[in-house]
């Protein structure tokens, strides 16, 4: 399988993945959405950093800001949406200052996108091969060169028969088979970066765990880091070497996948950890986090968390509610802005 | 003498007609439910799981009278619902609520919530009129709301808060069966634990029986007594929930288990049995319909269709590995 990949000649220069060089650097990104209820602060001032070949989750509830953090590394927010700030380096390139070709170049070719729902990405009329296979001849490879690469491309995501799949139509998969696809479109030009947006959400939990492993095997396969973006626990755990954990716009705490599963430091992370259900640790009830996320248009003036928090209530820490903490070290790779690390921070 | 189960489904089927070729005709049937047994005793809460298709929303749906079944009986309160005059029928829903999964739809938007609650009590003329205003501050206080929360519209209210409000406008009329579908899947995960929590209280206070339909074998798992697990409009293994988690019998219910993404990261690697692509619904396998993703599968599979029976004693299997003897089911059109 990975043979017939090497051969395909729309390989890019890469030698492999080089572990641990910088690939996406992404420093003060704010991004907010004009509504009539005010301006809706989505992306707060993010930092983040993805090396490459690895895997970075983006994990939040709905409205943390995860997926258009994810779209506005892309440029790809319309009004009333706007970026208002910060910087996002892709391979030591300014996305912000780079002209249109250059953008489209980064988008599918240096970064492939996979979103929720794949049914609503492919194109109704149009046979699922040449949908894997536009983005090769768009690249320059001829009409049936590129359908042979498709079909390749196809076989290499696990799509049974795929000679026979690669004419047929959107409609005549099944969700899983339709993720697959998608999986094939964004791989085809071998990006470097692989941004994936609650690629399993829509699917059942049989099929998650395929698809799951495809995502990780196929990235690896051609070295490319990848971007997950979930609001589930168990597919951080899964499949993240990284975590970043959003919360109201803001990155509340990030690090290794281990070390944040094992020992969070920000409120809300623990809080999540301890309110999703587990098989198997069934207590007499779930330890949920009071409230509700706050409202983007009205946010509160310190820490986003803070009505929330219940460390913040056994600590008595008043400036939680006052001001929003900066970023403090947490543990021994990770770093979270919680008022509570202050006394940690050296 | 034990008093009947609140709500007992007999050998219930639901099919659907598939139509298409030229002329759109009727092509051949879906059996969204094939012959389905259930019972549930007043407190108990029964969990229903399986993937997307396999039916039961529509099992729950046909237990609230929403849906017609095709044969069977649903019996509630051991009366056939579906025998019942319109008059009668409508007396015996105030007893059998539904709570659906996506509490953002199922509110009138230019009603307020508290008007909607209070909708269901005068549909039923259920207490003098002067009660139900405040018989709806009282169910508002219940599910964790404040009493403005009643003047407000669906669009004002978060998920979770709506969430509550569906499970109110459902208890206000005091039912004996109350059937969730997927009733936190629309949720984030910090709302969902609050609102399991609650559900898991009233289940208890008021006694309910509770048909929780989920996909979510971990949110079943918190809130079930008994599950049943649903394979393309069978139920396929039927046990308490300590029995079915700890030793699941049916090759599916081992395979939905071990989908489950583990919470561990040091897990990770710990290979999920890929199942493959399930089988069309109007074309399912011969002999037992999981056999075409089964690893287990053997010649008899093939060959006769395995009934729902006991292995052990409360632990029912449809699966010749598990019941070698077992009857199996006459092949059916």
């Amino acid at each position: 399988m990975s043979s017939t990949l090497r051969a395909d000649p729309v390989t890019t220069a890469s030698d492999g993945p080089a572990s641990g060089e910088q690939l996406l650097a992404v420093r003060g990104l704010r991004t907010s959405f004009k509504t009539s209820r005010g301006e809706l602060k989505a992306v707060d001032g993010v930092d983040l950093d993805v090396a490459a070949g690895e895997v970075l989750c983006l994990v939040g509830e709905s409205g943390s800001g995860k997926s258009v953090l994810a779209l506005s590394l892309l440029r790809l927010i319309e009004p009333p949406g706007s970026i208002l700030g910060g910087e996002v380096r892709f391979e030591g390139r300014d996305v912000g200052a780079m002209p249109r070709r250059a953008l489209r170049r980064l988008r599918g070719r240096d970064i492939g996108i996979v979103f929720q729902q794949p049914q609503g990405c492919l194109n109704p009329v149009r046979r699922i091969g040449w949908q894997v296979a536009e983005p090769l001849m768009r690249d320059g490879l001829g009409r049936a060169k590129a359908w042979d690469a498709a079909v390749e491309l196809l076989r290499a995501v696990g799509l049974p028969a795929p000679a026979d799949k690669a004419s047929a139509y959107p409609h005549q998969l099944s969700g899983g088979q339709a993720q697959r696809v998608m999986i094939a479109v964004a791989l085809a030009l071998r990006p470097r970066l692989l941004i994936a947006d609650e690629p399993t959400t829509a699917l059942d939990v049989t099929v998650q765990a395929q698809i799951l492993d495809l995502l990780r095997e196929r990235c690896r396969a051609i070295g490319a880091a990848m971007i997950l973006v979930t609001h589930d626990l168990g597919v951080v755990a899964k499949l993240a070497d990284r975590v970043a954990v959003m919360y109201a716009g803001r990155i509340v705490e990030q690090g290794p996948v281990a070390d944040l599963f094992a020992a969070p430091r920000h409120p809300y992370t623990r809080g999540l950890l301890r309110a999703a259900p587990r098989l198997g640790e069934i207590g007499e009830r779930l330890t949920d986090i009071p409230g509700g996320i706050p409202d983007l248009a009205r946010m509160p003036p310190g820490c986003a968390f803070a009505p929330r928090c219940d460390t913040r209530r056994a600590l008595g820490l008043d400036r939680c509610l006052d001001e929003a903490p900066p970023v403090f070290a947490a543990g021994p790779a990770g770093r979270a802005r919680c008022w509570a690390l202050a006394g940690d921070a050296a | 003498m034990k008093p009947p189960p609140v709500l007992a489904v007999e050998g219930l089927s639901v099919r659907y007609p598939v139509r298409g070729g030229l002329f759109g005709g009727v092509t051949g049937h879906v059996a969204a439910v094939d012959g389905v047994d259930l019972a549930i005793a007043r407190g108990e809460a029964l969990g229903l799981v399986g993937e997307s298709g396999c039916g039961k929303s529509t099992l729950g749906r046909t237990a609230v009278a929403l849906q017609r079944p095709t044969s069977g009986r649903v019996m509630l309160r051991g009366q056939d619902l579906f025998a019942l005059g319109p008059r009668d029928l409508k007396h015996q829903r105030r007893h059998a609520q539904l709570v659906f999964q996506n509490p953002k739809t199922c509110f009138d938007p230019r009603r307020t919530v508290g008007g909607s609650v209070r909708m269901a009590l005068d549909t039923q003329d259920l207490l003098d009129p002067g009660d139900r205003e405040p018989a709806v501050a009282d169910i508002f206080a219940r599910v964790g709301l404040r009493p403005e929360h009643r003047s407000r519209y669906p669009h004002e209210l978060s998920g979770g808060q709506l969430q509550r409000i569906g499970i109110a406008r459902a208890l206000i009329l005091r039912p004996e069966l109350l059937v969730c579908d997927e009733p936190v899947s629309a949720l984030d995960v910090s709302v969902q634990a609050q609102v399991l929590n609650l559900m898991k209280e009233l289940q208890a206070e008021f006694r309910l029986a509770l048909l929780f339909i989920s996909h979510n074998l971990a949110v079943v798992e918190y809130v079930a007594d008994r599950v049943a697990v649903m394979y393309y409009g069978r139920i396929v293994e039927l046990a308490s929930r300590a029995a079915l988690f700890a030793g699941p019998r049916h090759p599916y219910t081992r395979a939905l288990l071990a989908a489950v993404p583990s919470m561990d990261p040091a897990r990770r690697d710990e290979a999920a049995p890929h199942l493959g692509e399930p089988p069309d619904p109007a074309r399912l396998p011969s002999g037992c319909r999981f056999r075409s993703r089964c690893h287990i599968a053997f010649a008899r599979c093939a060959a006769d269709d395995p009934a729902l029976a006991e292995a052990n004693p409360g632990h029912a299997v449809a699966c010749w590995a598990a019941v070698p003897d077992g009857p199996s089911v006459p092949a059916s059109a």
